[in-house]
């Protein structure tokens, strides 16, 4: 983001000295495509959404104004709400932590001068440009308890090792559901994560574990003291973006398990979805949306003041 | 930096059980990622008694190549192609056209409003989706264009995300440059046109790569804003057919196969410019 400032900025006079009418006009008619664009489908929607979150509606019936019984409804009286709220803290606690630590060592073992670690990346970064719903596809098969070939790896494993393992019927038991879909985004976004690191990483100035070697650092000193913190900026960047994603899951559970068995893989998403497209309750739906921004931005918001604390970013910069 | 890290000279300690290991893990790795496409391409391939055998046939004893013909007569996946690819190439192809005469006027010229008018393009990038997707359904459907390219197509057809980024990329060209080519008599549509675009070049092939493959992975949009099988995208009707053929694994396999294809090919072929465009994207996080 440092280059947006990289140009001179022109002294009050020069920008003065510099203006000129028919620019206004001229300037207008390049933003008028996006602009109008931008008020259709993205300005005027945000505040019809608030207002919807404020009525019922079917879409059928007229309107009813309600105040701010949706919103009411939804945080004090509706279990599915919580259900679904505490469904998503379980994928976001769990996928967010898992993608930055498995991304990151993908990326410092691909960052290492070895033979073929193009064609790793190659098939790391596979799953990332996949159509998610064919991705879904593959996981509910895989983890299909009688033929899936999951359960057929559990089943070789007891036999091995002589332990009473016998694999869950994971899409149909509440327990085990949530992990599947855990397993099927790992293996989807981390291959996203490692090249975001691999980014990272290649702006390491090599001296530093060139000295910390000659200081007589191993090889976990170097990579606690040196690479954490030296991609703590790109960690920041994907903590927040991957919170985000993980805020708004909704893809993969639809496909795997229409958000079962029992509801234990329905998200907030999901629920916006189900209320605004199944259910009828638009204004309901809205105001889940209107919950899940709220969620979005405190949640960033505080991310942004601890950064201080934890992001390392260099001097000068 | 990479000739550096191969030009190294002294090797290190215990080098040759370490590298060992770290292939060992990263060939583990490359199995686990490759897993499903095989176990995907193996059932496809498959006649319905192997599909369910125990335990699984990973080789299936007969090339089932019937299977692919049939998962296309029962489901019109020519038909979501043709979708996938109009509805893909105009929204990049849209957003890319309005995207960039926005930054241009954001980075090169100056008018009344321009600072506010950009804060606001910029507080919109915080608001998901979702907030925004019912109103616009309800818009969609109230100019009857529900069930419609217009409705996959316009809506993500402008994007804020896209002009901040042009933005940002088009303020790290000079601006000597306009103003020589203003004194030399060219006006604003052709330093946008000669001058502007070209220079960006890298920037709008890597946006244009992330804007194309968004939307043709896209699912829920396309899910909510179409009814027919004739509107479908290849995500969406994907799903359908998994709604209607949820035991007939190697079709579902089959079907699932023609809708990745493409992609990988694309993938591998222009794989180079992916992890550049994530660079160039800003998306490094410096």
């Amino acid at each position: 983001m440092t280059v947006a400032h990289g140009r001179s900025v022109p002294t009050a006079s020069r920008r003065w000295f510099r203006w000129r009418p028919d620019q206004q006009w001229e300037a207008y008619l390049f933003l008028v495509p996006s602009l109008i664009g931008f008020l259709i489908f993205t300005a005027l929607p945000v505040i019809a959404s608030l207002a919807l979150s404020f009525v019922h509606w079917n879409l059928l019936t007229p309107p009813i104004f309600v105040g701010v019984a949706n919103y009411v409804q939804l945080l004090t009286r509706d279990r599915i709400f919580q259900k679904v709220f505490w469904n998503t803290a379980y994928f976001i606690v769990t996928i967010v932590p898992l993608q930055l630590i498995l991304g990151l060592m993908m990326a410092v073992a691909l960052n290492r001068p070895i033979r073929g670690r193009t064609v790793y990346r190659l098939i790391y970064f596979m799953p990332v440009v996949t159509t998610i719903v064919a991705a879904a596809l593959i996981f509910q098969w895989m983890f299909n308890r009688d033929f899936g070939v999951v359960s057929a790896m559990i089943w070789k494993l007891a036999e091995w090792t002589g332990l009473p393992i016998t694999p869950p019927d994971w899409l149909n038991s509440p327990t085990w559901a949530r992990p599947a879909v855990v397993i099927l985004t790992l293996w989807k976004n981390t291959g996203f994560t490692m090249v975001i690191y691999l980014a990272g990483l290649q702006a390491i100035p090599r001296e530093l574990y060139d000295a910390a070697e000659v200081d007589g650092a191993n090889a976990w000193q170097r990579f606690r003291h040196i690479t954490v913190p030296m991609v703590s900026p790109t960690t920041f960047f994907l903590l927040v973006i991957q919170m985000i994603g993980a805020f708004q899951l909704f893809s993969e559970p639809y496909v795997m398990t229409r958000g079962g068995p029992a509801q234990a893989t329905l998200t907030i998403v999901y629920y916006i979805y189900q209320n605004a497209f199944e259910f009828g309750r638009m204004g309901k739906a809205s105001a889940i949306a209107w919950v899940l921004f709220a969620f979005i931005f405190v949640f960033t918001f505080i991310q942004t003041r601890l950064q201080r604390h934890w992001v390392h970013y260099e001097a000068g910069e | 930096m990479r000739s550096t890290l191969l030009g190294r000279r002294h090797p290190r300690s215990g080098s040759w059980v370490a590298h060992l290991a770290l292939h060992g893990a990263l060939l583990a790795g490359s199995v686990l990622m490759l897993l499903p496409f095989a176990w995907m391409l193996s059932t496809s391939l498959k006649e319905p008694r192997e599909v369910f055998a125990y335990p699984p046939v990973w080789i299936p004893s007969r090339i089932a190549w019937e299977n692919y013909v049939e998962t296309v007569s029962v489901m019109p996946f020519g038909r979501f192609y043709l979708n996938s690819a109009i509805v893909a190439v105009s929204i990049t192809a849209l957003q890319i056209l309005t995207s960039s005469l926005a930054a241009f006027a954001f980075a090169r010229l100056r008018f009344w409003g321009r600072e506010p008018l950009f804060m606001l393009y910029l507080a919109t990038l915080m608001i998901p989706f979702q907030v925004t997707m019912i109103p616009n359904f309800i818009l969609i459907r109230y100019l009857g264009w529900y069930d419609s390219y217009k409705a996959l197509i316009l809506p993500p057809a402008f994007s804020a995300f896209s002009t901040f980024l042009l933005r940002q990329y088009m303020r790290t060209i000079p601006m000597d440059l306009d103003e020589a080519a203003r004194i030399d008599g060219a006006s604003s549509w052709r330093i946008w046109g000669q001058v502007i675009m070209p220079l960006s070049g890298p920037a709008i092939a890597a946006l244009s790569i992330f804007v194309f493959l968004g939307a043709w992975n896209d699912f829920l949009w396309p899910l909510v804003i179409t009814a027919s099988l004739d509107m479908r995208t290849l995500p969406v009707g994907l799903s359908a057919f998994q709604g209607q053929y949820n035991v007939q694994w190697h079709l579902l396999m089959a079907g699932s196969v023609i809708a990745l294809i493409p992609v990988l090919v694309v993938y591998i072929v222009a794989q180079r410019w992916f992890v550049e465009g994530i660079t160039l994207s800003g998306m490094g996080g410096r």
